[in-house]
């Protein structure tokens, strides 16, 4: 920061370091690596929603010129519960993990990897894999959370028991957990309450999209040092579960992280990663290259839960939440863990509401485990909680957004789970979305509708490290280990720039690999900017110590007599430059080098306000989106156009979620429609500009006050969309997607 | 294993010859045979636009395309964009996609810029529409298409002026 007091370089739109590769085809991602000798991987997977798999013959395939491994669940280490903490809250049971990536004895999903080869080349790794004889016995299979919960449901995990209330149940189930929030009296608050609104709500499966499928290469040496170049969130969180899944000490894995196209929480866990690595193994130390086509990512990773929710909600006349009872059912897919935890975080997030029960359920269904996707559970949560919340708003006739107003929570008030809400900023993106033209703009044509949606993100702090060396030239060689996805080198190396008050220019910063920079957990819970952030203006406080020192030793004074401003280093009016000092330090003693991490006790949250505007062809029920903005707390926007683009992003994501994008299986649990074109997500045609207004309540205990943006403006847009559709149709939507047929169904319903 | 065949092209103005077997796409040999990784495959099947290449001038699919049918064929990929430009450096949409921030991952730009390119080339000054349903081929999910349609809109303005 200048002596002034103003920012130099945060608030800038500068170029981001890796963005002339990425327009000319020269960035490396996970599919471009190449190395000599390499071979090709492919993987078998099962075209069974649920079977037990009672052999496995690979002898055809080894026998196929050109083969050089095969193999199988057998071939990874038998493993007993080692749960793995993989940040935001989640966490895996490496055993699940182990089979997820290639299965036990049993396949639980249509697209479950059941072996996999490695080959001379492409071709032939895919004719070896068709000669793989898998003796499958089918089993029924169950698709949503009703299904599983049934009695008489088929079971996917005979031994499991239901962890629930500080219970491990006795019988056999699909309800891997089930969880209890609660606040208050649930009865008083209802009988305080002049209007009761309850609901139940269906929402789809639906899939991250990254456009870069899985791809992985692996060289597992003859000393036993395993090497593993990949497309992923996190190199440390893959070297993690690499380890566990593997049973092999961190101390002999490196990971180096590609560009990553894309992963919105679904490049988090490992899939290919694993199976790259024993393939390489088996096939006497060669390097082994594993990737996903279109239909192996839609079938086999990713996708986030759908759910059965349910909320009743009461307010009095005047307008005040007086309780709220949620029950919430989450898929898990075929492994237990959905983001129902994180989702019974976002549900009622935004309001105080005195009485409160909470129950979340994470339920087996034979779907792929899901993964996070961009505020994990949030959006299906918030699209429940704030259709009831516009009703509840339009049965006491007030303004919708003056309803969340008049509701909303403040530093301190309690969330469902007991804890007090840091500073949030709700209230100052309420009000600057009621002063908004946006909102004071008349529609104007029939069959058109106004809603508008609360949605917030608890965000996530995590592990950051960072280092540094001090060129002769004065620029800043910057080492971090936040996988770069959209713009982050850039956000980083600005703060770093800020700290030393030298031109953004001057620092070249480059994403290491695990063996080449300190732990820093992965790029997710919206934490990047704002927590390797604080790691790189804690190595810019040790930098510009280290050169005041230097600075001392060159004017041959005190250190306590040099001051720093401005770039300058002064005393009693002589002055030397950032850049001469380094020049004179660099040809005078050691170098100058730093290193910084941190690992923040409390970060901040983010609350967001969308207002949209529809209209719906009758005769088709198609939702047309007319305009669209999106106002959020962000804290402080260190480079404005990135943190638009995760803003605009997120809306197109969650407009997908609202409008097109399910998984739609067989009854047999076959997927059938595993591809781009069946699988709908939204094109340019189908969004208009997205108008975002970046309200910054800075987060206190952050040195230039960040929040984590890029995940909040997903969980508005289907609650929104919903009260749009309302608004112009009289319909009260209670399933995602509000698909156009659907739609129709519901006016007919309403007509 | 197919009998390989040769062929003859055009590639990024330079003469090329290469291998092929019938089976394999112009995607695959740009990328494994021809060691052009600029083309991405986000889907294999021609809904995403990642892998997208001017073939004689026309817009298409990489991954549609057989390597075969370059026989004596003019192929402009992403590596070859910029130096289409006369100018110094790279090509305007290249600068526009900059400067507009128009990328976060990244994965889908080589097949936007060349879309942007097949479009400018067809229709110098597109309405918010015509770039949209333009590129509506090409399917980014980073985004929301916000800035990627003013990145276009503005490169059309330099182009043209």
């Amino acid at each position: 920061m200048a002596s002034d007091g103003q920012f130099k370089v945060i608030g800038s739109r500068p170029l981001r370091p890796d963005g002339v590769d990425k327009v000319t085809g020269r960035a490396v991602y996970g599919n471009d690596t190449q190395m000599s000798g390499m071979l090709y991987g492919v993987v078998l997977r099962s075209p069974h929603g649920h079977a037990r798999i009672r052999s496995i013959d690979t002898s055809r395939a080894k026998a196929l010129p050109g083969v050089r491994a095969v193999v199988t669940g057998a071939d990874l280490p038998q493993l007993g519960d080692v749960i793995e903490e993989l940040g935001e809250g989640g966490s895996a049971n490496m055993r699940y993990a182990s089979n997820n990536v290639l299965a036990g004895d049993k396949a639980l999903y249509d697209g479950h990897a059941v072996a996999a080869v490695a080959a001379v080349d492409l071709g032939t790794a895919e004719d070896a894999a068709t000669l793989i004889e898998v003796d499958y016995e089918v089993l029924p299979a169950v698709r949503t959370v009703q299904e599983a919960m049934a009695d008489g449901a088929p079971i996917l995990h005979p031994e499991l028991r239901t962890d629930g209330l500080g219970e491990q149940a006795t019988s056999e189930t699909n309800v891997a957990a089930h969880f209890r929030h609660q606040l208050g009296d649930i009865e008083q608050g209802f009988a305080e309450a002049d209007v009761v609104i309850e609901r139940e709500f269906d929402t789809a499966t639906v899939h991250q999209g990254y456009i870069e499928p899985h791809a992985s290469t692996a060289q597992w040496n003859a000393d036993g040092m395993l090497t593993v170049w990949t497309s992923t969130q996190g190199a440390f969180a893959a070297r993690g579960q690499l380890a566990s899944i593997l049973d092999k000490p961190v101390a002999e894995i490196t990971v180096v992280p590609t560009e990553i196209g894309g992963g919105f929480g679904g490049k988090i866990p490992v899939y290919v990663e694993p199976v790259a690595a024993i393939l390489s193994h088996e096939a006497g130390n060669k390097p082994v290259k594993v990737c996903m086509s279109r239909t192996d990512v839609i079938k086999a990773t990713g996708p986030t839960s759908g759910s059965h929710i349910k909320v009743k909600m009461g307010a009095t006349k005047d307008g005040r939440i007086t309780a709220a009872e949620v029950s919430m059912a989450y898929e898990a897919g075929g492994y237990p863990g959905s983001p129902v935890p994180s989702g019974s975080l976002v549900i009622l997030a935004p309001y105080k509401i005195p009485h409160v029960t909470l129950d979340g359920y994470d339920v087996l269904v034979n779907k792929p485990k899901a993964s996070p996707y961009r505020a994990p559970g949030g959006t299906n949560a918030a699209f429940a909680s704030e259709t009831v919340v516009d009703e509840l708003a339009r049965a006491v006739d007030m303004c919708p957004l003056e309803f969340r107003l008049l509701n909303a929570v403040e530093e301190g008030d309690r969330q469902v789970n007991g804890l007090p809400h840091g500073r949030v900023g709700l209230k100052e993106t309420l009000e600057t979305a009621i002063d908004h033209p946006h909102f004071a703009t008349p529609l104007e044509g029939a069959n058109q509708g106004r809603g508008v949606a609360a949605g917030y993100w608890m965000n996530w702090g995590g592990k950051s490290s960072a280092s540094a060396h001090v060129n002769g030239d004065g620029s800043v060689n910057l080492m971090e280990g936040s996988t770069d996805i959209g713009g982050t080198r850039a956000s980083i190396a600005m703060q770093l720039a800020e700290t030393l008050e030298i031109p953004y220019e001057q620092i070249n910063t480059r994403v290491a690999d695990t063996g080449a920079v300190g732990y820093t957990d992965l790029t997710g819970g919206s934490r990047t900017t704002a927590v390797t952030g604080m790691a790189v203006h804690e190595l810019g406080v040790v930098l510009k110590e280290e050169m005041t020192r230097r600075a001392a030793d060159l004017m041959e004074v005190d250190v306590s007599e040099v001051s720093y401003r401005d770039g300058v280093f002064s005393h009693n009016g002589t002055s030397m430059p950032f850049n001469e000092v380094a020049q004179k330090a660099d040809a005078a003693g050691e170098p100058i080098v730093g290193t910084a991490s941190v690992a923040p006790p409390e970060w901040g949250a983010a609350f967001g306000v969308h207002i949209v505007d529809i209209e719906v062809d009758p005769d088709t029920g198609k939702v047309d989106i007319l305009r669209y903005t999106a106002l959020q707390n962000v804290g402080k926007a260190i480079h404005p156009s990135y943190v638009e683009g995760q803003i605009q992003g997120g809306v197109a994501q969650g407009i997908g979620w609202a409008l097109n994008e399910e998984y739609i299986y067989s009854e047999d649990g076959q997927l059938l429609n595993a591809s781009l074109l069946d699988y709908r997500m939204p094109t340019a045609l189908d969004l208009p500009m997205i108008e975002t207004v970046l309200v910054e309540v800075p987060w206190p205990d952050h040195p230039y006050g960040v929040r984590g943006c890029g995940e909040t403006p997903i969980v508005p847009p289907a609650g929104a969309l919903a009260a749009a559709l309302h608004d112009a149709l009289g319909i009260r939507p209670t399933e995602l997607p509000m698909s156009p047929g659907k739609v129709l169904e519901l006016q007919n319903g309403a007509a | 294993m197919s009998k390989k065949t040769v062929v003859n092209t055009t590639i990024n103005g330079e003469p090329k010859a290469f291998l092929c077997e019938p089976r394999q796409t112009v995607l695959e040999v740009l990328r494994d045979t021809l060691e052009l990784t600029g083309a991405k495959e986000g889907c294999g099947n021609g809904n995403c636009g990642a892998c997208n290449i001017i073939l004689d001038g026309v817009l298409v699919n990489s991954c549609l395309v057989l390597a075969v049918e370059l026989e004596g064929r003019d192929v402009l990929t992403i590596e070859g964009v910029a130096d289409t430009w006369p100018g110094e450096g790279l090509h305007p949409i290249q600068d526009k996609y900059l400067e507009h921030a128009a990328l976060q991952c990244g994965i889908c730009t080589p097949g936007f810029i060349v879309s942007s390119k097949a479009l400018l080339d067809e229709n110098p000054n597109p309405s918010e529409h015509e770039i949209r349903l333009w590129l509506a081929g090409n399917l980014c999910r980073c985004t929301g298409y916000d800035k990627i349609v003013r990145a276009v809109q503005d490169s059309a303005d330099v182009l043209s002026a």
